[in-house]
């Protein structure tokens, strides 16, 4: 993965030190030389990368093209928290909100609950989350003003990232959710857990929503990948400081050393945290063996 | 088939979806006619103006009609939805029909292919693809279709798989009929129903991944407008100026649900089972 993003960066048309490129200066051709070796961007393209990736696994991405006083590393390891503290609280919402909203849905099928929820998921599903963002902030920060317009500080900024990053991962979960435990519902084992006179709350929670999570778990890898990119956008508009706006600016700026880290960054979270799901699904699940 | 169009017609919600996919259809073939203005005239004695009578929907930082722009958005967004698709067909059904079909190392080789793509998240590589091909509509297609493929790839080889076991295949083979001839006449049509599916609900992501890209700046060229693009400039001035940014956001906002909406109708009808 890391050669694909590699050679992509590197093939793009255009150099960071264009100076048709924003932020670039424009410079006679011997600084341009200068400021290729000093990048290491004269030697030939394998080199390159060997180079890269040796100091990649020391931890060290070399320094940014835009920010050329902070190292790549810095700028990773100041803003990674940033994200990560984001996503989860948006990952945890919308796992919790996703269970309750299925589980409401199943057990009152095609009642108010039930359209409520389904009707929830499926703007939280189809609407874009920056075009969510937008109308997030103009219900809450200009009509009702509850919340800042963005910025990162006190609780009260966490807020409105957060419920937007979450919506759509939870309208996934709260369908899943819902056919799930619709399955599981008429499933013999329930009827015979209502026929020994359980009460309604013993078996949905006892019995069902058990059973019923095993499928949901699939979700979490794909969960982790719309959270992850989905803070690009959102970050971007309510300003957090975080992993995702520093992409997006790299990103325009063909900051080469940012997007690789950035890129590998969230590839390896992703990766390590799909393997993690794996082995909890064939944790919950033993008829899975690998 | 004729089942299923009476089963589609019976949901209220496919329908409605079906409708507002037929307006933004009919506003993007007619845009010419239809926009007042043109979507690059310039007014500079009216910027950021107000919905007003001159200008339904008001006008943006250099005083064009948003009306117009937002017209011409549709053709910009129906395009991306249908063009993306054939790219995505021409790769995904080949692919998951040969992997499934000749199995063996082939499908080895190629399902492992298909999982590593499908393991890479979407929109990082899609950004990624449209930074090295740089910003326009031809290029947003291939970035859409070179990602996209291959979950009707995944969808077409798990029919393939399953229907080439069945006896009429097994007829075809004994009446004398070639391996490709068998594929494409008898295994295939019967795999349909889920890339129809798989292609409805491929629309509206297409739509959505190039109001992403747009609005992150790497996806339709100014000053061909695109809704994506103008929600993103619009956020910017979202207090001053709340309308360069809420109608493209709505416009969104609709078209995504109505596809959804159809899409959904669209799978009900076609696989009662489902349900």
């Amino acid at each position: 993965m890391a050669l694909v993003t590699f050679l992509v960066m590197h093939a793009t048309p255009g150099s960071p030190l264009d100076p048709v490129a924003e932020g670039a200066n424009p410079l006679s051709p011997e600084a341009q030389q200068n400021l290729a070796a000093h990048y290491g961007l004269d030697k030939p393209l394998y080199q390159q990368f060997g180079i890269f990736l040796w100091n990649a696994l020391h931890g060290d991405f070399g320094n940014s093209f835009i920010y050329k006083s902070r190292s790549v590393a810095e700028i990773i390891s100041s803003t990674f928290p940033i994200s990560l503290f984001l996503g989860t609280m948006a990952f945890a919402l919308a796992v919790v909100g996703g269970l309750t909203l299925g589980i409401l849905a199943a057990t009152y099928q095609n009642r108010g609950w039930d359209y409520v929820s389904v009707s929830l998921a499926t703007v939280g599903v189809a609407i874009p989350n920056f075009v969510l963002a937008v109308f997030m902030i103009i219900l809450f920060s200009f009509m009702i003003p509850l919340f800042p317009t963005g910025g990162w500080g006190s609780w009260r900024t966490w807020v409105l990232p957060t419920v937007t990053l979450a919506l759509g991962p939870m309208g996934i979960v709260a369908r899943f959710t819902r056919a799930s435990m619709l399955e599981v519902i008429r499933a013999d084992y329930t009827r015979t857990a209502r026929a020994k006179g359980l009460g309604e709350r013993a078996v949905i929670f006892r019995h069902a929503l058990k059973n019923a999570f095993i499928p949901i778990v699939t979700l979490l890898g794909p969960m982790f990948a719309a959270v992850g990119t989905g803070s690009f956008f959102v970050e971007a508009i309510f300003r957090v400081p975080g992993m995702g706006k520093f992409f997006v600016e790299s990103m325009t700026g063909r900051d080469y050393p940012m997007i690789m880290a950035v890129v590998l960054t969230y590839g390896v979270f992703l990766t390590v945290m799909n393997l993690v799901v794996d082995l909890a699904y064939g944790f919950l699940d033993p008829r899975i063996r690998y | 088939m004729r089942d299923a169009i009476r089963r589609l017609r019976r949901n209220k919600l496919a329908m409605v979806g079906f409708v507002v996919v037929m307006i933004l259809a009919f506003l993007a073939i007619f845009a010419d006619f239809i926009a007042p203005y043109s979507y690059t005239k310039t007014n500079f004695g009216r910027l950021n103006e107000p919905p007003s009578r001159d200008y339904p929907l008001g006008t943006d930082q250099i005083g064009r009609d948003m009306l117009s722009r937002m017209i011409y958005g549709a053709r910009v967004s129906m395009l991306v939805g249908l063009g993306a698709q054939v790219i995505v067909v021409a790769l995904g059904v080949p692919i998951g029909a040969i992997s499934g079909f000749f199995g063996g190392r082939t499908d080895l080789l190629l399902s492992r292919f298909i999982d590593v793509m499908y393991a890479f998240p979407r929109l990082l590589f899609v950004i990624l693809v449209m930074s090295m091909l740089g910003a326009g509509l031809m290029n947003i297609f291939i970035a859409i279709g070179l990602t996209g493929w291959v979950g009707i790839a995944r969808q077409t080889r798990a029919q393939v798989l399953a229907i080439k076991e069945k006896e009429f295949v097994d007829g075809a083979r004994a009446m004398g009929a070639g391996l490709g001839r068998v594929l494409i006449k008898h295994v295939l049509p019967n795999a349909l129903t889920p890339i129809v599916v798989a292609v409805t609900f491929g629309i509206p992501e297409a739509i959505f991944t190039e109001a992403a890209l747009s609005f992150i700046g790497v996806g339709i060229n100014p000053p061909t407008p695109s809704w994506g693009q103008m929600v993103g400039e619009g956020q910017q001035y979202l207090r001053s100026y709340w309308h360069l940014c809420v109608f493209p956001a709505i416009a969104i906002a609709v078209t995504m649900l109505a596809f959804t909406f159809f899409g959904d109708g669209v799978r009900d009808a076609l696989d009662p089972k489902q349900k």
